[in-house]
């Protein structure tokens, strides 16, 4: 039993009720160990946590939104989604390496209007693919989002195809894009880059999903298991390639980018 | 500054008494049953046409029409979203919400479209994907989200009309073309202005007012470089319309085929990838909204916005990107 120190408090599972110290929590990545429900990651803890120690060096910092059509509250949500994660928009770039590999990086940060995309994510995460392609380096993307930013009205739907062109791009350069979609990966953010991986992989019950469960049992009228949407079954409908816990992933995306590395052609 | 005044003087509409149209007008006009759908066009633009059908994997989704047919001269494909045209035949047709069998099956038309080098015409109309307990399991992400990555690298001419409204992700998926043009009353969203109302204000009656903020309507479209073109609509004379559609269809369409097959995917791409505004901290604020006048009546309300942001220094053109800046 690990002692409880001064500065920790008590974490509750909301999942099994198991009760342990902030600390353990953080250094079991935050996964109960009782249980093993993943709890949701900010962005920069995500990747401390995956990335070879100190080998993370992050890229467009300086990219932010704009509230360019003057959308109620946009501009409050965006001052506290600052405050509150410090990051400056909802995705951190970078170039990392997984086990010695170095690769482009992202990972979105569900703390940060819940990580919707608008026209600096589509920005940044087009910009990371870029630079990718540039350096011929693999992408390893963390996906986490609400879907679009209906704040930055349809320029925020236009970030889909432009993000898609560049992995599309990306992928024709020979380039390897793994996805691994985190909880919660919805609506615009499915219905693009987030399912154009060569390799998808899933965290266990992420939930993953075009349409809102709400939206559908409105519209349909009908009750929907408990389990739809979740990774489980989204692998069971053969839409990703894996489910792979928290502690396993480092190795497993080190793995994969030996496996993938670009052979000259023979 | 004194040549754009003089420019956008040139074009103002000077009828008084025409009162402009909010964009909730607009959305309803665009929603209007009495509106003519893809079936109405294709029949009208094309001729000797070929309905094809399926997508070689699951079914064949009739809220996607598609097939191949003459634009002039020049064989071309044709897909269009179809509401229908009666409540039986909206039934059918899922009143025009694909499901993802039918994006994969105009992922097939274009792919052989691509293959023997024929331009693609989309028509869209539609409130968005289908969205189902059926769609969610069969894939409604992933199979939009493969248009997107396949269309954006498609190697032959594309062009988009959204002659209704244009949904969200599920229009998208038709949308990644080298040109968007609008029709007047059409309407171009990231959200339904119902859904967003209901987040905004728990109230999905404040309709008008999300559609409003969401700036939806075929101006803002042409502000934001979304769209190239406004179509006037002219439904009364729905022949001559089609004739003048078709005119310009084939004149984009002629410019564009002039580009190597490199070239137009390059040219899509480039389209995209100047869309959406942000702000740098390196450098100033690079907004890229191209100020290059529209090509459309203008209403005057909104050309005081524009002057007024042009003022203040917030609307200003593109900046033009330094080598390799991207």
């Amino acid at each position: 039993m690990t002692p409880v120190r001064r500065s920790d408090y008590i974490e509750t599972c909301p999942a099994c009720g198991h009760e342990l110290p902030t600390s353990r929590l953080k250094r079991n990545l935050k996964v109960c160990p009782r249980c093993g429900k993943h709890g949701r990651m900010g962005a920069r803890e995500r990747l401390d946590a995956l990335c070879d120690k100190g080998s993370f060096r992050e890229l467009y910092r300086g990219i932010g939104s704009r509230d360019f059509l003057n959308f109620p509250k946009y501009a409050e949500k965006l001052r506290q989604a600052k405050k509150l994660t410090g990051e400056n928009e909802a995705v951190v770039c970078g170039v990392a390496r997984f086990g010695g590999e170095q690769c482009a990086v992202f990972a979105m940060e569900p703390g940060f209007i819940m990580a919707s995309m608008g026209s600096a994510v589509g920005e940044k995460i087009t910009r990371t693919f870029e630079y990718a392609m540039k350096h011929s380096l693999p992408v390893v993307g963390f996906t986490a989002s609400g879907g679009a930013r209906m704040q930055e009205g349809v320029l925020s739907l236009m970030q889909m195809a432009k993000v898609s062109g560049a992995v599309g791009r990306h992928g024709r350069d020979g380039g390897l894009y793994i996805a691994i979609l985190t909880d919660p990966t919805t609506g615009g953010v499915t219905a693009s880059f987030a399912m154009q991986g060569d390799i998808i992989l899933a965290e266990p019950g992420a939930l993953i999903g075009f349409a809102g469960r709400r939206v559908i049992e409105q519209t349909t009228g009908t009750k929907l298991p408990d389990d739809f949407q979740s990774a489980e079954f989204l692998l069971s409908h053969g839409f990703i390639d894996a489910i792979v816990a928290r502690t396993e992933l480092a190795s497993t995306i080190a793995l994969l980018l030996r496996q993938n590395k670009r052979r000259r052609p023979a | 500054m004194t040549e754009e005044k003089k420019a956008i003087e040139m074009i103002i509409d000077f009828s008084e008494d025409d009162k402009p149209m909010t964009a909730y007008d607009r959305l309803k006009a665009a929603r209007a049953t009495t509106r003519p759908t893809s079936q109405a066009y294709i029949e009208r633009i094309f001729t000797e046409r070929i309905e094809l059908h399926g997508d070689r994997q699951f079914g064949d989704d009739p809220a996607i029409i598609g097939g191949i047919g003459y634009l002039g001269e020049r064989p071309v494909t044709f897909i269009g979203i179809e509401k229908g045209c009666d409540i039986e035949d909206r039934m059918i047709r899922n009143f025009g919400c694909p499901q993802p069998e039918g994006y994969r099956k105009v992922l097939r038309l274009m792919r052989q479209a691509e293959k023997f080098g024929r331009p693609i015409i989309c028509f869209i109309d539609t409130l968005g994907a289908y969205c189902g307990a059926d769609a969610e399991e069969r894939g409604q992400g992933e199979a939009i989200a493969r248009n997107l990555l396949e269309m954006m690298g498609l190697s032959v001419p594309i062009i988009s009309v959204i002659i209704g409204e244009g949904g969200s992700g599920g229009a998208l998926a038709l949308a990644c073309a080298n040109r968007v043009y609008m029709l007047e009353n059409a309407v171009y969203s990231v959200i339904t202005p119902e859904g967003c109302a209901t987040i905004l204000w728990r109230d999905a009656s404040k309709v008008a007012d999300a559609a409003e903020c969401l700036r939806i309507t075929a101006d803002d479209m042409i502000l934001f470089n979304v769209a190239e073109r406004v179509i006037p609509e002219d439904f009364d004379n729905f022949d001559e319309m089609c004739r003048l559609l078709a005119n310009q269809l084939d004149a984009d369409l002629t410019e564009l085929c002039k580009l190597s097959p490199k070239r137009i995917e390059e040219d899509r791409y480039e389209r995209f990838r100047r869309l959406g505004i942000i702000e740098e901290k390196t450098e100033s604020y690079r907004v890229v909204i191209n100020a290059k006048l529209p090509r459309i009546r203008i209403n005057k309300e909104k050309l005081k916005q524009i002057l007024h942001l042009r003022k203040k220094g917030l609307f200003r053109g593109a900046k033009r990107r330094k080598a390799g800046q991207y």
